[in-house]
């Protein structure tokens, strides 16, 4: 599975981008994996706040509907709206086209608590 | 709790690549590659479908006719020595303790097709009620089963067993593949295509061989959104010991002239009274989350009851649900609409089935 070095990680297979003072969060390959044929993506609404650990957002396999747990604090600024109509990038580019939110982080020190990409790496097994 | 068990297919399964779920306390292929594509190969091509979680019971006996017919909601009088026929086992009350199928293998010689989450109780349902001159032999955990489904099965029977495929709603019992095989010409995904009932023993060289034959292995996820399509029950979800055949519209399963079977008399007094609700098939006409079980369904912002079932249907690319509804909007065309999380999105009462396989198994 890929875990680009340059990414946090939560340990409920999201990950953060960090640009400035926002981050791009979307969810693993190996999570996208893991839900095959994602048929549908809840993403949160611009404006609203997140917080570190909670739902966020929703991606619906065939299978299944999951919880995407944000991994920081802050307010979304923008959602992905290519995955209304195209929702498998989540499964073909899960960290590129298929990001899912952008957050103005609120508390930036909340990086340190998520994982390394070795951490991850060692997660996923 | 119970150890989960596995069929004896599970090691081949795991090898290629099988993810699996708990079903009924089985662990169980959910898929393969992928749901979508396992669901399009059925519909399109051949999937094989390992089926050995379900239950066989048999019930032999010179008073085997007579006692089935008694347990059983459909009338087995009209089940030749040779086919099957859909049924259910109810309770005083007319509710489903199961949805089954029963073949006629000789005129006092039966075999009952059961759910796999069902088979304890169905067993001990029967044994309860069981009378001089029937055995009930519950061979369950030393049979196997798989369902190969698809416009391609015919030929795939042909390849493997070198005869013709059993016409729908029969079945042959053949010496095959060093062993005995029961081919049956049934399914649960509305395509054309057979089911075969054997001996462990036999798995692993009959799965080879259809495998071999060209059907792509499919799990429980795909034969979820086939059946889905096709409307047809699933116990458990749709059908319950509280709801009875004529509220899930599988009326033309039950005999209701035949004398004397359980729960004929509550469901004489529904059909009367007219049931409280009817299990219909909707399609969600926006844009919307899959739909899903247990969410309400509402009509003028009321909730009129929840889903049973849902998913997106790979074949229609649209959310399809069932839903049991008040009889007066269980109508087609009915518009109502799905709180999904929340929020509310647009759906109708479509006519069953929500999806007709060019292969025509459906009736």
């Amino acid at each position: 599975m890929n875990v680009p070095d340059d990414l946090k990680y939560a340990e409920t297979h999201e990950w953060i981008r960090v640009d400035g003072d926002t981050g791009t969060v979307g969810i693993t390959d190996h999570a996208q994996n893991e839900l095959t044929d994602i048929v549908y993506v809840d993403p949160p609404k611009v404006g609203a706040t997140v917080s570190a650990g909670q739902p966020a957002a929703v991606v619906e396999s065939v299978k299944a509907a999951s919880d995407i747990y944000s991994p920081v604090d802050g307010e979304v600024v923008e959602v992905n709206e290519s995955l209304s109509s195209e929702p498998a990038l989540v499964n073909t580019a899960p960290y590129e086209n298929g990001w899912l939110y952008k957050v103005r982080l609120a508390n930036p020190s909340q990086l340190d608590a998520l994982k390394s990409p070795d951490d991850y790496r060692a997660q996923i097994g | 709790m119970e150890a989960v068990r596995r069929t004896v297919l599970f090691d081949q399964q795991k090898a290629l690549g099988a993810r699996c779920i708990n079903f009924g306390g089985w662990e169980m292929p959910v898929q393969f590659t992928s749901i979508i594509d396992e669901h399009r190969a059925v519909r399109t091509a051949c999937g094989v479908f390992d089926i050995s979680h379900m239950g066989e019971v048999f019930v032999s006996g010179p008073k085997a006719f007579d006692w089935l017919q008694r347990m059983l909601a459909n009338d087995l009088a009209k089940c030749p020595v040779g086919g099957g026929q859909y049924t259910f086992l109810l309770n005083d009350r007319g509710g489903v303790i199961d949805d089954l199928i029963v073949y006629r293998m000789a005129e006092d010689n039966f075999l009952l097709l059961v759910n796999a989450a069902r088979i304890e109780e169905d067993v001990s349902w029967l044994q309860k009620h069981a009378v001089d001159g029937t055995t009930i032999d519950n061979r369950s955990d030393t049979m196997s089963a798989l369902a190969v489904q698809g416009p391609d099965a015919p030929r795939i029977f042909r390849d493997v067993f070198q005869c013709e495929m059993p016409a729908r709603n029969t079945f042959v019992a053949m010496e095959k593949c060093r062993g005995a095989v029961i081919a049956a010409g049934t399914g649960y995904t509305g395509e054309t295509g057979f089911e075969l009932f054997f001996s462990n023993a036999l798995a692993g060289d009959i799965w080879a061989a259809i495998l071999k034959a060209g059907a792509k292995p499919c799990g429980l996820g795909a034969r979820d959104t086939l059946r889905l399509e096709m409307c047809y029950p699933l116990n458990g979800s749709d059908l319950s010991p509280d709801r009875t055949p004529l509220e899930a519209g599988l009326g033309i399963f039950v005999a209701l002239d035949k004398p004397g079977f359980i729960g004929r008399e509550a469901l004489l007094a529904q059909k009367e009274s007219g049931p409280p609700s009817k299990l219909v098939a909707l399609r969600m006409t926006e844009k919307s989350p899959p739909p899903r079980a247990h969410y309400p369904v509402l009509v003028d912002g009321q909730t009129v009851g929840e889903t049973t079932s849902g998913a997106l249907s790979p074949s229609l690319n649209e959310g399809i649900a069932m839903a049991y509804l008040p009889p007066s909007l269980a109508k087609p065309g009915q518009t109502v609409r799905i709180d999904i999380r929340g929020r509310h999105f647009a759906a109708v009462v479509e006519k069953k089935p929500l999806y007709r396989p060019s292969s025509a198994r459906a009736a």
